[in-house]
């Protein structure tokens, strides 16, 4: 077997939507004109629907308004699928002006040995390699989960806040409530 | 558990905080990324089927071109393979690509460069790696650009590549270069990447062996993804 190194990251750079949200972008009728991963729910798939509403912030406050941001995550019976009407995985731009980036999905439910959460994906200029990290939800023992407990009294920062119709989750990259990222 | 997916070397790639790349300096957590093995959750990610591909979707130089004309610019294949560090092909996964044209110029409503769009070009692509893990587009070269990072910095040509793995830990983005450009000494971005060993696998060879004659020069470059344990390997074997 030849003995290889992973490819080196490189930033996803200012127009990372380009390529993988180009409707989005702005190039109309790529790929059929549906950008991949905009559409989690497919069908009627069980499950409470929520809407989860992120954003991710600077060092100098100012959120991020060219990022990708990826999630993946459990279905409602903590399984990664496959799930009739839901992909478990989606894909959105953080928004032009407010950078905010919306996915319609369903609640996870608790994967074998750990709370429910959602795994995050953020590329984007500036960013040398693709950061992850993870939601978890108030109102779960999620001291019991041990990607959560690893992170002590910086676990606050991965909870997400409860808004009507789902939730919302803000991602600092500094500061003093700067988030928890992971080398998974 | 048994560890499914060979830990990462952060040594390797460049770090969160690369000062002379500017926008590094306030999008960089300072503090250490927390290490765990991948659970369930990293261990798996999306899958992709040839059958979402439209027939042009990995042919960049006709893909927005109006019917009957084509993108401007140099013409060339890029391709290689997507493995894994052990070298076993990764095959059945997702590549993007995005890309300025051959003036530098990206069509984006944020990038002003001097250099005029191509009507014919939109700069995007995607295909998916076949059961040997080989990949490949047709484009157009893309050319260097300035762009804003308090200096006379100008980016080496470059093509950008979001790949799929297996699970989610593989999942990478990258950039890949070309044979001989001196800007890829002079690039700050290029230069976060600690080792002039680690920056020559992005630097994509002429392959004068795929090169078709009167036609389209190609380019060679294999993508690495981190390594799978054998018991992963042995479970998909099974599956396919």
């Amino acid at each position: 077997m030849a003995d290889l190194k992973e490819s080196p990251s490189q930033t996803a750079g200012p127009y990372v939507h380009i390529g993988c949200v180009p409707t989005f972008a702005g190039l109309e009728g790529m790929f059929g004109g549906q950008d991949l991963g905009e559409h989690m729910i497919m069908g009627k798939p069980e499950g409470v629907r929520i809407s989860l509403n992120l954003k991710v912030i600077d060092g100098a406050g100012d959120p991020l308004t060219d990022a990708m941001i990826e999630i993946w995550q459990p279905g409602p019976d903590g399984t990664f699928g496959p799930t009739n009407g839901f992909s478990h995985w989606g894909r959105q731009p953080t928004d032009s002006y407010t950078g905010d980036a919306v996915f319609e999905t369903l609640l996870p439910g608790a994967a074998s040995g750990q709370a429910p959460h959602l795994f995050v994906w953020i590329a984007a200029r500036g960013i040398n390699m693709a950061l992850m990290t993870r939601i978890y939800f108030p109102d779960h023992d999620n001291a019991a989960d041990p990607v959560f407990a690893l992170t002590g009294d910086r676990a606050h920062t991965l909870v997400a806040t409860p808004v009507d119709g789902g939730f919302t989750h803000v991602i600092h990259l500094q500061g003093d409530n700067e988030t928890v990222f992971f080398d998974v | 558990m048994t560890k499914l997916i060979a830990s990462r070397d952060l040594d390797w790639h460049p770090p969160p905080l690369a000062p002379a790349y500017r926008s590094s300096q306030l999008r960089s957590p300072t503090q250490a990324r927390l290490h765990y093995d991948p659970t369930t959750t990293e261990m798996t990610g999306p899958s992709f089927g040839h059958d979402m591909l439209g027939d042009l979707d990995g042919d960049l130089i006709l893909n927005y071109a109006q019917a009957g004309q084509a993108a401007i610019g140099p013409r060339i294949i890029v391709h290689g393979k997507l493995l894994d560090e052990d070298g076993r092909p990764v095959s059945n996964k997702l590549i993007e690509v995005w890309q300025a044209n051959a003036g530098g110029r990206y069509r984006h409503k944020k990038d002003g460069y001097l250099a005029p769009l191509d009507p014919n070009f939109g700069g995007c692509g995607r295909c998916i790696s076949g059961s040997d893990g080989s990949y490949s587009f047709r484009t157009v070269q893309p050319g260097p650009y300035p762009w804003p990072n308090g200096g006379n910095d100008w980016r080496p040509a470059h093509i950008h590549f979001s790949v799929f793995g297996d699970g989610f830990a593989q999942r990478m983005i990258t950039q890949m270069y070309f044979e001989g450009d001196p800007h890829i000494a002079l690039c700050p971005i290029v230069q976060a990447i600690p080792s002039d060993k680690a920056i020559d696998t992005l630097v994509a060879r002429l392959d004068m062996d795929t090169t078709i004659p009167m036609d389209i020069r190609a380019y060679r470059f294999d993508i690495v993804l981190r390594g799978r344990g054998q018991t992963l390997f042995e479970n998909q074997m099974e599956g396919l």
